[in-house]
């Protein structure tokens, strides 16, 4: 209405036929609706979390207990635990942290540090973008045709070592993208500082601007790593087992995850079933509220030096 | 001895041994640079790993037969291929879950950037980020277990596994995605712009609906086609809550079979190596790929193409 006013200029037959209406009640109206569904909208997104949060705690705190955190998986919903997929979460965990931090802060180095604006860098770069949009599960089906057919000599098949490195791939651009973040927070001075005493470039990196920068490194690895354990898909592709009574014993074990066992229970029948997938959704959601903390509290104490 | 000192005692000149330092450097380097070109590395080895197997899949069901067949069967004797059961399926749940993020998604955004105090933003940010990162197998759960069966008080026809709230939930899983995305792109609109049109009179909405909308349109659009990409690859809401019973229609009520529905179907259960349906997975991962890199690829070029820049 406004719009098509501004845009035709008025004649002046236009001024003599209409005294200018500025309306303003029905406008300020409109703007109350405005302001109230944007803040309901808001409301919504707020009131959904709760509720999934208080459905879950409902459901799951009844049976959770030591007994759940320490038995094996069991045909018998009362007798079933979580045991063997914290543990196989737990390997996970180390394996790709192991993995994704050397790998994701070299890289990133190499293209904040070392590298010029030359065509490698820039296909580089191209690529991580990519690979952040590309669906977990197409990583699942890379994880299988590559480390559990072709390298199965080496992973053992439908392994820890399998699952673990295809959950690497899949943060390894979260990684690589927080670490320039946190090297490119390093102020510029700093390095120049260290050139003019006659350091070379890695020396420099080595000794003032990766342990300038580690906190913030630290706070992207953790989040990364919250981010995979929650992964489900990948890790079914790539064959992490259901039922499974044992912890992994080595790197070619068979193994199972914490988001596989929920999984498995939540598509049950069974209500009884339910109510422990609600209980292994506590344990896991409190792991990661736990490893958000500890990047919430890096974060913050990187802030207050920075 | 004096090979040892840094300078040249007779001459007096000063000479630095850096040789060692320039050669842990250059070590250092290649292999900062070989760990870069993983990333390479792994982009080919899923567009091989998927060619490789789609290919085998294609010499044994003919292209025409994958793109036209309606039903998908195959597990079953009688096989059929009907990729679009399966991408008709993923389209309705995407459409679904997008009607829901649009608008909370760029309602909150909007919140956010202009009717939030920055107190009630700093509270508001963080929760939006928790339901950003919750798992998507909690999702699963949510959207089976509680919101189908507060679903059906309302809905006596709807079934237990279907589109519906699969569809809803996996938009509420979404909306943080597109509120943090427009956010920033409603925060980079110039202040001055908003100024000039509080100058002319106009009110608070008539200033976000007419001016700083239109500016930050092209982050809009980008943020919501990375969520709708996001939503087609998204598996576990979709497996556990909209059932794994492949119809071609566009029915939310009933169940259906998404493509990443399928692949974990197939990979949870044996697939051995060389059967038909270890190669429909590989298949159906490269629709799904060739899908999301399309979209990817779209909201690249429409932010380069439309961004508006006012520096």
């Amino acid at each position: 209405m406004m719009d098509s006013r501004i845009s035709s200029r008025p004649t002046p037959s236009d001024f003599k036929k209409s005294e200018f209406k500025s309306n303003l009640s029905t406008r300020y109206a409109l703007d109350r609706a405005f302001e109230i569904a944007a803040w309901a909208a808001t409301g919504i997104a707020v009131a959904i979390l709760a509720w999934l949060l208080l459905t879950i705690l409902i459901d799951g705190l009844s049976t959770l207990n030591w007994n759940f955190v320490t038995s094996y998986p069991s045909r018998k919903p009362e007798r079933a635990g979580v045991v063997a997929a914290l543990v196989g979460t737990a390997w996970l965990m180390t394996l790709v942290a192991a993995f994704t931090f050397p790998v994701g802060v070299g890289a990133a180095i190499y293209l904040e540090e070392f590298s010029s604006d030359n065509w490698f860098t820039r296909l580089v770069e191209i690529n991580i973008g990519n690979l952040a949009g590309v669906p977990s599960i197409i990583y699942g089906l890379l994880g299988l045709a590559v480390f559990v057919r072709v390298f199965e000599p080496i992973t053992g098949g439908r392994s820890v070592l399998s699952g673990s490195l295809t959950l690497s791939l899949l943060i390894l651009p979260v990684i690589i993208v927080a670490t320039r973040e946190a090297l490119r927070a390093v102020p510029n001075s700093l390095r120049l500082a260290g050139y003019a005493l006659g350091a070379t470039r890695w020396q420099v990196v080595w000794s003032h601007v990766l342990p300038q920068a580690m906190p913030g490194i630290l706070t992207g690895v953790i989040l990364a790593l919250s981010r995979a354990i929650g992964e489900t898909a990948p890790l079914i592709a790539v064959g992490a087992a259901v039922f499974i009574s044992f912890t992994p014993e080595g790197l070619q074990s068979q193994f199972t995850a914490m988001p596989i066992q929920i999984y498995n229970w939540v598509s049950r029948p069974q209500e009884e079933f339910h109510h422990i997938a609600a209980s292994g959704i506590i344990v896991l959601m409190s792991m990661l509220l736990f490893m958000n903390a500890i990047a919430i509290y890096l974060r913050n104490r990187f802030q207050k030096e920075g | 001895m004096t090979a040892d000192a840094p300078f040249d005692i007779a001459s007096g000149e000063w000479r630095p041994k850096r040789g060692r330092a320039k050669l842990v450097q250059l070590i250092v380097k290649i292999i900062c640079g070989a760990f870069a070109g993983i990333s390479i590395v792994t982009t080919i080895g899923i567009v091989l790993t998927l060619i490789f197997e789609a290919i085998a899949f294609l010499q044994e069901v003919p292209l025409s037969q994958f793109l036209t067949d309606t039903k998908w069967t195959p597990l079953f004797a009688s096989k059929q291929f009907g990729i679009f059961v399966l991408v008709s399926a993923t389209i309705m749940i995407s459409v679904i879950s997008i009607l829901v993020a649009l608008p909370l998604g760029l309602l909150s955004a909007i919140c956010l950037s202009e009717y939030a105090t920055p107190k009630v933003r700093r509270i508001l940010k963080p929760i939006l980020e928790i339901l950003a990162g919750v798992p998507t197998v909690v999702y699963g759960y949510f959207a089976l277990l509680t919101v189908t069966p507060f679903l059906k008080t309302f809905l006596p026809g709807l079934q237990g596994f279907n589109a519906l709230s699969a569809g809803l939930v996996l938009g509420v899983m979404i909306t943080p995605m597109v509120a943090s995305l427009s956010e920033d792109a409603l925060y980079s609109v110039p202040r001055s712009l908003k100024d000039g049109a509080y100058a002319l009179g106009a009110t608070k909405r008539e200033t976000v609906t007419s001016v700083i909308l239109p500016a930050a349109l092209s982050g809009i659009v980008s943020s919501l086609i990375l969520a709708v990409s996001r939503a087609i690859g998204e598996t576990m809401i979709v497996t556990l809550a909209a059932g794994a019973n492949p119809t071609l229609g566009f029915n939310p009520f009933v169940p259906v079979m998404t493509m990443t529905a399928y692949i974990v179907q197939v990979t949870a259960g044996d697939a051995p190596h060389g059967t038909i349906a270890y190669k429909t997975i590989f298949a159906v991962g490269m629709t799904l790929f060739l899908l999301t890199l399309a979209l990817n690829v779209f909201s690249f070029w429409f932010v380069r193409r439309f961004r508006e820049k006012y520096d």
